[in-house]
């Protein structure tokens, strides 16, 4: 892999994470490859079941075992591994180096605890902040992410607010320790459109702000095109295109990511021209094809992709893929 | 405005949900989850509804098909009056009139298999028997490109996308002529939601389906419907063919709808000015007076408070609710 200039927060390398189910043995990630640059932003885009909420898990070790357990790999973290860190510093690391964003805000909160102590908790934990310090700081925090009339509804409990603005305490929360990689896994996907529009400028703006590093996690390519720097594609538990955003949009080079794209009806396309359609069905990662897991989904397949799994390779700057097509020979 | 080619009228449809309290369960208030909306869907077309969470989509969609007691307003279907209908003559008048689900996952009974889900409908409707029934569900389950095999699995067996098929199927079972689409493909990956949307587009052609396609997403809906209708808090704001919707906008709710909808183009979205709504949308139960979208309009003014804007036509079937238009 490639070293972009900038130095690395996060350096995931040949991550695997297995889960031993009675079906059999589910590799969820699969020897995964990324990185995450200071104060970077980062695409992780996969449809269900790829591995990408599981990659974000296995980076806070967060993987419930049994089933799941992280067979191999490393996930360097500001210069250490993770996955040799004691069960007391990873406590340490979660919340305070690396916080999450977890999809569902309503099943993430505390249901019987105030927005304030939910949050103050974490300062007086983490930053060991006495409590009048920490509640001045949650009413800041709160104000930061858009919370209105902060100090009153700080006394409220997370059923009293939307799901839009529960996700935002979720960020209030995630920032409390103003974290250096902070991870949204499909943070937009259970809010309504303007919502997601209004989570994602103050996830924006306060990493222009804070600096704060981000890996957004979605099965919508369309969320992210705007807001993340790159992005990485990932079918099966693995990576199969990685590249600056405007590139992966403007020049797919994976028949993955070109399908995904074409798949996603736009507000800016003819109407009356139809979509084009991936088929087939995400596969079941308990009954994984050999070779390539694409190929019975891939338009472009051929005898070697049954045989053989593609490694990720260099098609252009930074810019990798894991097919043995010709890249002269995609159709877009 | 009753006209030959309109397959449905809706005329001053109002649903409002009591909302009772104390040990005589009291009512207090009402959600006034649908509040006085009007239009048609004319024969062969798909009329694509869109809003946010809890502005009335789904209650007017479970209206039309008279899944509510004690609804006001005209529903008429076919020169029909729905709301005039006793339980039995509506009976039978639903199998002309069906409904697919939003979660694939909720909506099919986990006990009964597949052939059993797409076929009841023929059995309660009586429309087959013996080997034409067979023959009949068969036929559905190619229909929506599933193997006629799989009959006798149950749903847990399926995908989420497959499970969805099965939903189709039994909606079309009884060849209705007008099918309610609530989210569709709202719980479905990206690459299955193209799937499913281009399985509808195709049925609908074939079988000549009316579609009410009901969906937050405006891009998918854009890309199924003749027309668009957006909804906010209970009212329609705005209504028109879709390719005039998408282009001229002229309700700041829907321009502020459209520009918050990402584009998978970094180089494009970058570009366009994106204007985001600040608040959430007020409680339906205690409604803002005046427009209900004032207090989160940019470009409200004193009137907007006041005074609730009609749905006007301003243009060649383009209707639209504000005052500033």
């Amino acid at each position: 892999m490639t070293t972009t200039n900038g130095e690395k927060v996060l350096d995931v390398k040949d991550l695997r994470t297995y889960f031993y189910t009675q079906e059999g043995e589910v590799k969820a990630v699969d020897g995964l490859t990324y990185h995450v640059n200071k104060g970077e932003s980062v695409g992780l885009v996969g449809e269900s079941a790829c591995g990408k909420s599981v990659s974000a898990l296995s980076i806070l070790r967060l993987i419930p075992y049994p089933p799941g357990i992280i067979v191999g790999g490393e996930i360097i973290f500001q210069g250490r591994d993770l996955l040799k860190a004691s069960e007391e510093d990873m406590r340490h690391i979660r919340g305070n180096d690396v916080a999450m964003i977890f999809q569902e805000p309503t099943t993430s909160l505390n249901p019987v605890l105030t927005v304030k102590r939910q949050i103050s908790e974490a300062l007086e934990l983490h930053r060991g902040m006495d409590k009048e310090a920490s509640l001045e700081e949650t009413i800041r925090l709160l104000r930061l992410v858009g919370i209105p009339d902060a100090e009153r509804r700080a006394t409220d409990y997370p059923f009293q607010f939307s799901g839009g603005m529960q996700q935002r305490i979720m960020i209030a929360m995630a920032l409390s320790c103003d974290p250096a990689l902070l991870i949204a896994d499909e943070p937009t996907t259970s809010v309504d459109v303007t919502v997601q529009a209004q989570l994602l400028e103050i996830i924006a703006d306060l990493r222009n702000r804070l600096g704060t590093a981000v890996i957004i996690i979605t099965h919508n390519l369309g969320v992210v095109a705007r807001y993340v720097e790159r992005v990485n594609v990932m079918y099966a538990g693995r990576l199969v295109e990685s590249g600056p955003t405007d590139e992966i949009y403007a020049d797919p080079k994976h028949p993955y990511t070109i399908g995904l794209l074409a798949s996603v009806p736009r507000l800016d396309s003819d109407r009356k021209k139809s979509l084009r359609v991936i088929q087939g069905l995400p596969p079941n990662l308990a009954r994984l094809p050999g070779g390539c897991a694409f190929h019975p989904r891939c338009d472009y397949a051929m005898p070697q992709c049954k045989e053989e799994a593609p490694e990720l390779e260099q098609v252009g700057e930074n810019h990798l893929r894991a097919c043995f097509l010709d890249v002269k020979k995609l159709k877009k | 405005m009753e006209k030959d080619d309109h397959l449905l009228e809706v005329d001053n449809l109002v649903m409002w949900f009591p909302v009772t309290a104390g040990v005589l369960q009291r009512r207090v208030a009402d959600v006034k989850a649908v509040d006085g909306i009007s239009f048609y869907i004319k024969k062969g077309e798909t009329l694509g509804l869109v809003g946010e969470s809890g502005c009335g989509k789904t209650t007017t969609g479970r209206c039309i098909l008279q899944l509510y007691e004690d609804m006001k307003g005209k529903v008429i279907f076919d020169g029909i009056d729905l709301t005039q209908l006793k339980r039995e003559q509506m009976r039978r008048m639903r199998r002309d009139m069906q409904l697919i689900f939003q979660d694939p996952f909720a909506s099919l009974d986990p006990r009964m298999t597949a052939g059993d889900i797409i076929g009841e409908p023929l059995k309660v409707h009586n429309l087959a028997r013996g080997k034409e029934y067979k023959d009949q569900v068969a036929e559905l389950f190619r229909m929506v490109e599933l193997e006629p095999y799989m009959s006798d699995r149950y749903p847990h067996e399926f995908s989420g996308g497959q499970r969805q098929r099965i939903g189709i199927a039994r909606a079309l079972a009884v060849r209705p002529k007008f099918v309610v689409c609530d989210e569709p493909v709202s719980a479905l990956d990206v690459s299955i939601q193209a799937q499913i949307i281009t399985l509808l587009e195709r049925l609908r052609d074939e079988l000549n389906l009316t579609y009410l396609f009901i969906a937050h997403d405006l891009s998918v809906v854009r890309n199924i419907s003749d027309r668009v209708a957006v909804m906010y808090l209970g009212k329609i704001m705005e209504i028109t063919n879709s390719d005039e919707l998408y282009a001229n906008p002229v309700h700041p709710y829907t321009i502020a709808l459209l520009s918050a909808v990402p584009i998978p183009d970094p180089v494009v979205d970058r570009t366009r000015e994106r204007i985001i709504l600040t608040g959430d949308v007020p409680s339906p139960i205690n409604p803002p007076p005046g427009c209900p979208f004032n207090p989160r309009c940019h470009q409200a003014v004193d009137r907007c408070k006041e005074e609730t804007p009609e749905l006007r036509l301003i243009g060649e079937e383009h209707w639209a609710a504000c005052h500033l238009v």
